[in-house]
């Protein structure tokens, strides 16, 4: 009894440590990047690495006031391109389609969200560039090109998140708008999806996460100057591209910056996840 | 829903639902036509580029294989899941078997996995380098991509385990106790077995976000050609491949059908998935 009582003990335990390992990795994560990024901050001085607008590594000038404004503008531009679309789309699976039309598009969801984003970016770079170069005559790489190509890389997140909480606001607002002479569709929009808005806003704030930090696909099309871009089709840095861009040589204070860089975005990154646990908290309140 | 012969009277009645009825229909059309035209174009443009030679066990420049690519890939994949397996599904154990409500530590625990969910690859990239590569002093190589990997999918199959655990009846534990089976034996024997499909999706799913990263890897396990040795050797994934190919500029048609391979991953990954998924919904 008492060997098992032992065993049931020891594997607690276990249990124990394997869930800690979450915070242990977090707690790592932040130590490791806000512990060299924040020195590197300090040496350049925190505001002049996040308001200057130069970056020039051969000067050792460290400005990054232009890749934020591009993370920025790029993921407004997806936002704008993916979520009406998306949210469309979550509404058609929802309470549109049938169950044959559903068996096609569940499955293609699927497989957008799997596809690499490696091929992404191949795509966006034999494809869409030259179909923006085409249209607008610049060199089609651009923040343009970069949302539309991150617009439908987050339709997935979005679509999926939307569907499932406008499938969980319960049929009787549904019904009651019909039973009162609206139409399917008045209905489905003006009380279905209000309703279902805090899971709508979750959707739209994960997709935000997934594209500020996307890192590959981006680089192959958005031009990579790091300037503050004065329109919608010239070229652009992200947070994200110039750290993949420089990191392969940087050394000594320009790594640095680069990991800062990182830092800052890592930064976003937290504010936007506390964001979304509140917005998901107050829709399970709702639910 | 109007049927079609009453349309006519409906879109004359009810002009702005039918603008959004069109809506949603070309949205929905729309994100079919963006997948087929995406995976079209790369199967025309790729397949035709697939020549036997590129399956060859070595790499040089004359002859980019990606077979080594495809070795690495396959190792990674395994590694990374036999570090994130076991923890993923403890983990979940823990906290839906043992942890009780309210507990402040399953509130940080989650609290702290969203967050890990949340962070792009290039930070777990940097951190992978800084950590693992630098820190460690591991220099680039598998098990430093491995390590980084395992933490990137973790929550990934913390969750699924963690739904899988749930959607298992109380009937079982309670049959299982009756029995005289203590805690431990009713985990083991009763709850994880049952569990299994779901946890299976989670793993399958976390291959896919193996299979198709590429800024976790380049600063960890690097982006040596040949077919890593051991796990201190680097080596390159099929997506790092690709991304190395790309950034090459020298080889075009070898990363059209090096994205025909990984697409074909993707699908049959998929098709698992949602097979998995489906004998699960049919319990």
């Amino acid at each position: 009894m008492a060997i098992n009582n032992l065993k049931e003990k020891g594997m607690q335990l276990v249990f124990l440590l394997a869930a800690c390992a979450s915070i242990l990795a977090v707690a790592l994560i932040c130590v490791f990047m806000f512990g060299n990024g924040i020195p590197a901050m300090r040496e350049i001085g925190v505001v002049k690495f996040l308001t200057g607008t130069l970056w020039e590594p051969f000067a050792d000038i460290y400005g990054i006031l232009p890749m934020i404004i591009g993370s920025i503008y790029v993921t407004i531009g997806a936002i704008i391109i993916g979520v009406p679309v998306g949210i469309l789309c979550a509404a058609y699976m929802a309470k549109f389609c049938g169950p044959r039309e559903y068996r096609i598009l569940k499955p293609s969801i699927d497989l957008l969200a799997g596809i690499p984003s490696i091929v992404y970016g191949f795509f966006g770079l034999v494809v869409l560039v030259p179909i923006v170069q085409d249209i607008f005559g610049t060199s089609g790489k651009g923040i343009l090109t970069a949302s539309i190509m991150l617009g439908i890389m987050i339709l997935p997140t979005i679509i999926t998140v939307s569907e499932s909480s406008i499938r969980a606001v319960p049929d009787s607002y549904y019904e009651g708008s019909l039973a009162l002479g609206a139409t399917h569709e008045r209905s489905v929009f003006c009380t279905v999806i209000p309703a279902a808005k805090s899971g709508i806003t979750a959707a739209v704030i994960l997709g935000v996460g997934r594209a500020i930090g996307e890192t590959l696909a981006v680089s192959m099309i958005i031009g990579n100057q790091a300037i503050i871009p004065d329109s919608i089709l010239s070229g652009a840095r992200t947070m994200t591209t110039n750290i993949v861009l420089e990191m392969g040589y940087a050394t000594g204070l320009h790594r640095r910056a680069l990991i800062a860089t990182a830092v800052v975005l890592f930064a976003f990154i937290l504010i936007i996840n506390i964001l979304f646990t509140v917005i998901k908290e107050r829709s399970e309140k709702d639910a | 829903m109007p049927r079609l012969d009453n349309m006519k009277t409906y879109a004359q009645r009810h002009r702005g639902s039918l603008v959004i009825r069109l809506l949603v229909y070309l949205s929905a059309l729309l994100t079919v036509f963006v997948l087929i035209s995406m995976v079209g174009y790369i199967l025309i443009k790729g397949v035709p580029n697939l020549h036997l030679s590129l399956f060859q066990w070595t790499y040089n420049t004359e002859n980019v294989s990606m077979m080594p690519a495809i070795i690495n890939t396959l190792t990674i994949t395994l590694l990374s899941l036999l570090v994130a397996v076991p923890f993923g599904v403890f983990s979940a154990v823990y906290l839906v078997e043992y942890a009780g409500k309210g507990n402040k530590l399953v509130k940080i625990i989650r609290l702290t996995t969203e967050t890990l969910s949340g962070i792009p690859s290039i930070v777990y990239g940097l951190f992978g380098f800084l950590m693992f590569v630098v820190a460690l002093g591991w220099s680039y190589s598998i098990l430093a991509g491995t390590m980084t990997l395992a933490i990137m999918i973790l929550p990934l199959i913390m969750r699924t385990t963690e739904e899988a655990l749930k959607a298992v009846p109380d009937s079982f534990r309670e049959g299982s106790f009756g029995l005289g089976a203590g805690k431990l034996r009713t985990v083991f024997k009763i709850v994880l077995p049952s569990a299994v499909p779901g946890i299976l999706a989670g793993v399958i799913l976390g291959i896919g976000r193996i299979v198709g990263e590429t800024a976790a890897l380049i600063y960890t396990a690097g982006t040596v050609t040949g077919v890593a040795t051991s796990l201190f050797s680097s080596g390159r994934t099929l997506s790092v491949h690709m991304y190395a190919l790309l950034s090459e500029g020298l080889y075009t048609n070898q990363a059209y059908a090096t994205a025909v391979v990984l697409l074909i991953m993707v699908i049959i990954i998929n098709a698992l998935s949602s097979l998995i998924a489906k004998k699960v919904s049919r319990k």
